[in-house]
């Protein structure tokens, strides 16, 4: 089954993946039913609040968690079921860069082993000199000076850290990079530092990307595509300009209204659609449309009837029973769709 | 690690010497250690000269704690028996470290039935009280130096297997770890290069204060007659030896029990101040502040 419905283009699918965590409280459905192509050289914006399962579905592309079910493809081969051993090659093949740097750089190794890490593992390098220079040409590649490499974590700033967790994610060179909310606990002026220095690498070196978020507006100017997740689902997907033109699930419209506009005017007539309560347990999802629960346009079809990813336009899918039409009623009802 | 490493042994070390206490172990240590070197080169006369002529002589210039019932030179023995008890203290201990440190390394980063079945093993051991699980295994090893280094490693064993298992309970949990796996690193390496650098500092505290016990442990050992065989000597074993003329000639029991007494005085002050320096809170509020500031 290697490969067969890989499309060349594609440096990872998932295939229906679902990520299950036995607790004490019952199973949570971190992940459940997630289908998604990475394209080579693009970048798949993945965006939902936290709960919804977006992280745990950038793990399982590692293997970092066991899928329950479905597939995890890389590089056109099935590595859902790869013995420890074969994973260490998955793991060189996709990378990880985390959300908080300072704790994912160990405070005991400096800015150069933590780098060099990758190539120790696999080896890819000869000579104790020859790490030292690609670590140099890596620190080059991120913008950091060169004698960094000796210094520890704690003495960089937060921006300085997250390049060199982008450095030690680069040492594999590999096919696919997850940037698990890079920019998330990052000052505003450095998160558009690291959003630079992410494109401009992935021109570059044709670099592809995961690029996980818990808003649309970090993804917006950096995807090619854009997945919402809600609950353990891809509630909408396609392009940034159909997600941002013509929303169709309602959960995405509500994303979409709590970006702020640069522009005084148009941000004070635009219309917030505020979500009532919390996310529901994963360990006990709703019944029908996950979102019902919380959804301004809650029918009584939503109850019964669990909507599965239509295509509603080319490349444009949603998985709602009211798709379009319900995100048109919001919009048009304020009331109904604001809540205190 | 080095560079942090060395600003953290660096700042430790500085506070270490603002604590009178710890200098005051310091200082101590130094001197046994000076001892158990060059003990035989010190002792004013050898420690198996036998002189009848001068038998239970009581502290003087020419012997100044005294001489036994055989007329040897109480501090000669007393400066050469250092030797046996930091020989006794560093293999003893560095048994349970290097047992301790590995199983609970296993036990705590694979959890599950593996760290059962360890901690389980270890509170086996734990349970019974340490003389007794000693003077059991020495028992059945028959009595000597070697196999009452070995019983005092293995009682000593479970609480190093502890402190390791606690902390890298807290380290595994960590981003880094997460981050270190990411990579394809294998568990080994983990364990070698992320998890054990992160727990040195609770290892290293219980390391000195385990010294202190083991030296006392192989004094109880050598006083029963199961450790360091006459006429070699040790401090337990002269302690026991002058035990029946307490009454007659104080200085044979004083002057070991007193080198007891510091020795395990002093790795306890050391052992008490290094655990205020490197408790892992401390560093992280101060480290916290420097990022901060």
């Amino acid at each position: 089954m290697t490969g067969e419905s890989v499309a060349t283009d594609a440096v990872a699918e998932l295939t229906d993946l679902a990520v299950w965590f036995p607790t004490p409280a019952g199973v949570v459905h971190a992940v459940d039913g997630v289908s998604l192509t990475v394209r080579r050289g693009e970048t798949l914006g993945l965006v939902g609040e936290s709960g919804s399962g977006k992280s745990t579905t950038g793990l399982a592309l590692l293997r970092l968690v066991e899928p329950t079910a479905g597939t995890v493809q890389v590089a056109g081969q099935d590595v859902t079921r790869w013995s420890r051993r074969r994973l260490r090659r998955l793991r060189r093949r996709v990378a990880m860069v985390f959300q908080d740097p300072q704790a994912s750089l160990d405070p005991r190794h400096t800015v150069g082993a933590s780098i060099a890490e990758p190539l120790a593992v696999h080896r890819l390098a000869a000579s104790g000199a020859a790490r030292r220079d690609r670590v140099a040409e890596l620190l080059d590649l991120v913008g950091l000076r060169r004698d960094l490499a000796e210094r520890h974590p704690h003495e960089l700033s937060g921006g300085q850290r997250q390049r060199v967790g982008i450095a030690r994610a680069l040492a594999g060179e590999p096919d696919l990079i997850v940037l698990d909310e890079p920019i998330a606990s990052l000052d505003l002026s450095v998160q558009a530092q690291i959003m630079n220095l992410l494109r401009g690498l992935q021109r570059e070196l044709g670099l592809t990307y995961l690029f996980i978020a818990h808003d649309l507006a970090a993804v917006e100017h950096m995807s090619d595509q854009v997945a919402v997740m809600y609950l353990g689902r891809i509630v909408e997907s396609g392009t940034p300009a159909q997600i941002w033109r013509e929303p169709a699930h309602p959960y995405t419209a509500a994303l979409l209204s709590a970006v702020p506009v640069a522009d005084p005017p148009v941000q004070r007539g635009r219309q917030r659609i505020i979500l009532a309560g919390d996310v529901p347990s994963p360990i006990d999802p709703p019944t029908g449309c996950r979102f019902r629960t919380r959804c301004p346009q809650a029918r009584p079809d939503c109850a019964q009837t669990d909507p599965v990813l239509v295509e509603i336009g080319s490349g444009h899918q949603a998985a709602c029973l009211f798709a379009g039409e319900a995100v048109r009623a919001m919009r048009a009802q304020p009331v109904n769709a604001s809540s205190p | 690690m080095s560079g942090n490493g060395d600003s953290t042994s660096r700042r430790a070390l500085v506070a270490l010497g603002r604590d009178p206490l710890a200098v005051t172990g310091g200082v101590v240590l130094v001197l046994l250690v000076v001892a158990g070197l060059a003990g035989s080169w010190l002792a004013p006369a050898g420690i198996n000269e036998v002189d009848v002529d001068r038998m239970l002589q009581s502290p003087s210039w020419a012997h100044p704690f005294g001489t036994d019932e055989l007329g040897r030179d109480v501090l000669s023995r007393v400066l050469v028996a250092a030797r046996v008890s930091l020989q006794v203290g560093a293999v003893s201990v560095g048994i349970a470290l290097l047992a301790g440190v590995t199983l609970g390394l296993f036990a705590g980063y694979y959890q599950g039935w593996l760290d059962n079945v360890l901690m389980r093993c270890m509170d086996v051991l734990f349970a019974f009280p340490v003389l007794l699980l000693a003077v059991a295994i020495v028992a059945v090893l028959g009595p000597g130096l070697s196999t009452a280094m070995v019983a005092i490693g293995v009682v000593y064993t479970p609480i190093f297997a502890r402190v390791t298992r606690a902390g890298v309970l807290s380290v595994r949990e960590q981003v880094f770890v997460r981050a270190a796996v990411a990579t394809g690193a294998s568990d080994l390496r983990i364990m070698r290069r992320h998890v054990l650098p992160n727990i040195a500092a609770p290892l290293i505290v219980q390391t000195s204060l385990s010294l202190a016990f083991a030296i006392l442990s192989e004094a109880a050992l050598s006083f029963l007659g199961l450790g360091v065989q006459p006429p070699e000597p040790a401090w337990g074993r002269m302690l026991y030896d002058g035990r029946g003329f307490v009454t007659d000639a104080w200085w044979l029991g004083f002057f070991p029990g007193a080198a007891i007494f510091l020795t395990v005085l002093a790795f306890n002050l050391v052992g008490d101040a290094l655990r205020d320096v490197l408790d892992p809170r401390q560093l992280t509020v101060s480290e916290a502040r420097r990022n901060a500031g």
